[in-house]
């Protein structure tokens, strides 16, 4: 309604709609941030669906991203080739599960891959101690952080290989009640 | 629950499976290609083969996934039904799919040899042309190419004709596809996989719907199928333009990225009540006020509408504008104002009867509201408070991915980092019981000295109110602003410090932050309550002291107009009555408009006072820590003073109240939700100015419980606690007999009587009556009874099976360590 836009088709909106838990209006406005990451780069008409990926360095710059310690992995959950750079589509679809309206399930989903350093589909205990030294910028102590690791791992694991797996993840994140709030970003 | 977990794991080994299948079909068809292709192309062939076969087999699992669950889910609710045992079904269930994954694979090959067979060549040529296109490109093409030969191979599967088992199937399929295309945004898929299945099941869908309408008799599904799309797209629409219309979405970001969730929340919460109060202005502003001054009598032409002889010389004063005296008093604003005539203009328009229902319909819209969004975050977060998971909750959740703000990053930090060590610490040492008589007397102590606050703020109120009933009597001239007003900045200034003195005496009990913080919100309450209920028992007072008024005044009205009749009888008994000027009718005191007076006078005090200590206590403070730091002593930012924090919990009672302040008044004074949208507009831009530019974050972040319900759930109580008074005067005290819609009634409530004898068809009234018959509601109320038992005690039974399988769970653990 309104303007004539010539970004997109009104099918290719429709589609971002039903794929997605943004309205119109926030699509539109998702191009426009692309846009200003690399004006020279990213087309201003996607009706051909044109292929381009932005670099992991550009994204995490942004505002929303610049102070999160876990940015670099969150570019690279949601991209394709594992190593950061996103696609337009890739971008929607990161801003979409971490919006607020995503489901309590698929923001388990994507949570799990995000703390999973290693990309081997476990939360062993490695991919915990980065996930705390990133947290408290290392001022814990090595002890302090093993016996966090280790007291995290007991709780949550129930299959007793002392990692945990997806399954052992989402039971445990989902009953916190700060889960949804805290993984959110505005955009 | 069971069967979806179920279902996932078995698509998991599925996907297993399927992987493995691939990856030997991919071997066979390099081997095959190796021998075929030149050597310069074959690693490229290789590569985009590769890349192809793989997202053929993704979008091929998915199209077969999806189809196979349809049938398996069917299937399975079939198999339930017959037996009834879930471990039997279990089995039937496994060995149904297993039979399935063999023939769906059974199936891909076949028919992925027919499209191998018909593509080869083809592929061949195109791979030498495209060496430096896009591979996307590419694929998508050839996807779409290999979906028209399946989606051909389909159609020659499934012809026009079909038996009705068969439609039956295809219109299962058909929504299940639309199923999957209103879940598509949850699913973990990349987008690309997203948009592809959206448009295969979009246009699988468009075919089979098409076909499931030819036909005899599926005129009406297809009339249906319309109407969902025009419905869907009408949806849609809307909530396009409903997110369009929400404000300050930027604003409440900023706040967001500087000082964290928690702060935000209430500003999140503040626009929510502006929505509210605006739904509620616009119900009294559009169905009371509006209609009253457009098609109602007009200024002047009838005593109550008409400012008295005596007090004309001083209407227009500021002074009386300010306090709601004078031309202000007798205006839309007021119950008083409004005519108790039947019907108003050219529309008939039921005065009494709207103004009645709009009163009542607030009050129902607000239940509403409150009690929908409670149930929706209860359903949202998570199961209560759990003490099970606390290291795995703080190193998972305790980052707020909202900040944006490098300085709030640090403090999230050292928060962070503290918590960690405080949890380390707990987690180490057993807590140390000594001393707990120490402990308990002095949390007693302090219990008796808050009690002992309420109690004096409650008796201060009290007899603020009665002295100020005593210098009303007096005539409001002879005192000074302060003795006018005392009872309004009583209660604002009671609500300011009061509140600091509870902070100071919780430090004697030693609780854990959290504990403190609720004891903290609860004593608030408490005082917030005691106030609002003590200034109402205080009205109270005033009404019957109106209406021993009124009596008076009544029956100097028959002697004043029987001297009128007999003056003019004696003098001239064949001339024209006499015309009385409205304004020098006798009035009788209107104890309506008192009451919506008062409150209209404590909302904006309260408003003033909220202000006044926000431009002192955060914007001076910040100020004078900032400029008089150059030349103090000690250092004013890291000690004494230093900026202050914005208090959450505090600002949301004092919503709160505010909000529960506005459902009591609003029947006697339409003008308050007007009031209150203005208020929280300007609150809006005003605390966010304040926020950004004198706050700093919060170094320790306790919220009073996990879920949003606690504020929800107080509100919920100050709706009840206010809606009680209003409800207790329209049912037992009569309406003034010279002011307001229902002047002249006995009680307020009459006027649905009236209306349904009247307007109603005269059955309705019978049926009516019939209904309220004690015969009838009393069995009901049993009835209701009996129900809410029933809810509890199967909740109750919930709740202990919930517990027992967190036992197990527990044991379990246990016995795989």
């Amino acid at each position: 309604m309104g303007n004539k836009q010539t970004i997109f088709t009104d099918e290719q909106l429709d589609a971002y709609q039903d794929c997605t838990f943004f309205t119109r209006k926030e699509i539109l406005r998702l191009h426009g941030r692309y846009h200003e990451l690399a004006p020279h780069l990213v087309p201003m008409d996607y009706t051909n669906d044109p292929d381009c990926k932005l670099p992991l360095a550009l994204i995490v710059n942004m505002p929303e991203l610049k102070e999160n310690p876990f940015r670099n992995r969150i570019v690279e959950s949601f991209s394709e080739d594992g190593m950061g750079n996103l696609s337009f589509n890739e971008f929607v679809d990161m801003f979409s599960v971490l919006s607020e309206t995503a489901s309590r399930e698929l923001k388990a989903i994507y949570a799990f891959k995000i703390y999973d350093f290693n990309v081997d589909n476990y939360l062993c205990k490695e991919d915990l101690e980065k996930t705390l030294n990133r947290l408290t910028k290392e001022e814990l102590t090595p002890e302090e952080v093993e016996l966090v690791c280790q007291k995290s791992i007991e709780e949550a694991d129930l299959d007793g290989d002392n990692k945990l797996s997806f399954a052992d993840f989402e039971n445990m994140i989902t009953r916190a009640p700060d889960f949804l709030s805290t993984f959110h970003i505005r955009i | 629950d069971e069967v979806s977990s179920f279902q996932e794991e078995h698509e998991r080994e599925r996907h297993r499976a399927k992987r493995r299948d691939g990856d030997r079909e991919k071997k066979k068809r390099r081997k095959g290609r190796r021998r075929r292709a030149s050597r310069a192309g074959e690693r490229e062939d290789e590569l985009q083969a590769r890349h192809e076969k793989r997202e053929a087999g993704r979008r091929k699992r998915a199209k077969n996934y999806q189809e196979s669950e349809g049938r398996e889910r069917d299937e399975e609710e079939q198999a339930q039904i017959k037996t009834g045992k879930t471990a039997k079904t279990k089995k039937n269930i496994k060995n149904e799919k297993t039979r399935k994954v063999e023939q769906e694979e059974g199936e891909a090959e076949e028919r992925n040899a027919k499209g191998k067979k018909k593509h080869g060549s083809a592929k061949k040529e195109e791979k030498d042309e495209d060496g430096g296109k896009c591979a996307a490109k590419e694929k998508t093409q050839e996807v779409k190419k290999k979906k028209h030969k399946r989606d051909s191979e389909e159609k020659e599967l499934r012809p026009e004709s079909l038996s009705p088992e068969e439609l039956e199937k295809l219109k299962e399929a058909v929504d299940e596809r639309k199923k999957l295309i209103q879940g598509l945004r949850g699913k973990p898929w990349s987008m690309k996989k997203k948009l592809v299945t959206l448009r295969e099941s979009q246009e699988f869908v468009e075919k089979y719907e098409g076909a499931l309408g030819k036909g005899k008799g599926r005129k009406l599904y297809a009339y249906k199928v319309m109407m969902a799309k025009k419905w869907m797209k009408f949806q849609r629409d809307f909530e396009n333009f409903k997110t369009a219309c929400i404000p300050w979405e930027m604003k409440i970001k900023e706040i967001e990225s500087h000082f964290g969730s928690s702060v935000a929340s209430y500003f999140i919460f503040l626009r929510w009540m502006y929505g509210i109060n605006m739904i509620l202005f616009g119900l009294t502003f559009g169905l009371v006020m509006v209609p009253e001054a457009l098609m109602g009598r007009p200024y002047g032409s009838i005593p109550r509408k008409t400012v008295p002889r005596a007090e004309e010389a001083s209407a227009m004063d500021f002074a009386v504008l300010w306090d709601f005296g004078g031309y202000a008093q007798y205006s839309v604003l007021f119950y008083g104002y409004y005519n108790n005539q039947r019907a108003i203009g050219w529309l008939k328009f039921r005065m009494p009867l709207s103004y009645f229902l709009v009163g009542v319909g607030t009050v129902a819209y607000s239940y509403m509201v409150v009690i929908r969004t409670m149930a929706r975050n209860a359903n949202e977060s998570g199961v209560g408070d759990d003490n099970s998971f606390n290291f795995s909750w703080k190193t998972f959740t305790s980052w707020d991915y909202l900040i944006g703000n490098p300085e709030t990053a640090d403090n999230k930090f050292a928060s962070i980092t503290t918590s960690f060590k405080e949890a380390i610490l707990e987690e180490q040492e057993s807590r140390k019981d000594d001393n707990i008589h120490l402990t308990r007397f002095l949390r007693v102590l302090a219990n008796f000295l808050v009690l002992c606050c309420l109690a004096g703020s409650g008796y201060l109120i009290y007899f603020v109110v009665r002295r100020s009933q005593k210098f009303a009597l007096d005539g409001l001239d002879t005192h000074t602003w302060w003795e006018r007003n005392e009872v309004n900045m009583v209660m604002s200034l009671l609500g300011m410090f009061c509140p600091m003195l509870f902070d100071v005496i919780s430090a004697l009990e030693n609780y854990h932050p959290r504990v403190a913080l609720q004891w903290q919100l609860g004593r608030i309450f408490a005082l917030f309550l005691g106030n609002l209920y003590t200034f109402i028992i205080a009205l109270m007072d005033e009404i019957n002291l109106k209406r021993e008024e009124e009596k008076i005044v009544k029956f100097n009205i028959t002697t004043w107009e029987a001297s009128l009749y007999n003056s003019t009888v004696s003098e001239n008994s064949t001339g024209p009555p006499i015309t009385i000027q409205p304004a020098d009718v006798p009035r009788g005191p209107c104890w309506e408009t008192m009451v919506g007076q008062e409150f209209v006078r404590l909302i904006i005090s309260d408003t003033m006072t909220t202000y006044i200590t926000l431009l002192i206590g955060d914007f001076l403070r910040a100020v004078l820590v900032r400029f008089l730091n150059y030349c103090w002593c000690w250092d004013l930012e890291a000690g004494f003073p230093s900026y202050s924090e914005f208090d959450v919990s505090g600002n949301v009672l004092g919503l709160i109240f505010n909000q529960g302040m506005i459902w009591m008044g609003a029947f006697y004074a339409p003008c308050l939700p007007a009031l209150n949208v203005l208020r929280l507009h300007v609150s809006m831009y005003l605390q966010c100015w304040a926020v950004m530019c004198c706050n700093v974050p919060q170094e320790r972040v306790f919220k009073a419980s996990g879920s949003n319900n606690f504020y929800m759930a107080m509100l919920l109580v100050i709706l009840f606690l206010s809606t009680l008074p209003a409800i207790y005067t329209i049912v037992t005290i009569p309406p003034s007999f010279d002011c307001g819609p229902f002047s002249g009634k006995k009680r307020m409530f009459d006027v649905i009587q009236e209306t349904l004898e009247s307007d109603f068809p005269a059955w309705f009234s019978k049926v009516f009556s019939s209904a309220s018959n004690p015969g009838l509601v009393l069995p009901f109320i049993l009835l209701m009874v009996l129900a809410i038992y029933y809810l509890q005690s199967t909740s109750k039974s919930y709740k202990e099976a919930n517990v027992e399988l967190k036992k197990k769970l527990q044991t379990c653990k246990q016995k795989t360590k």
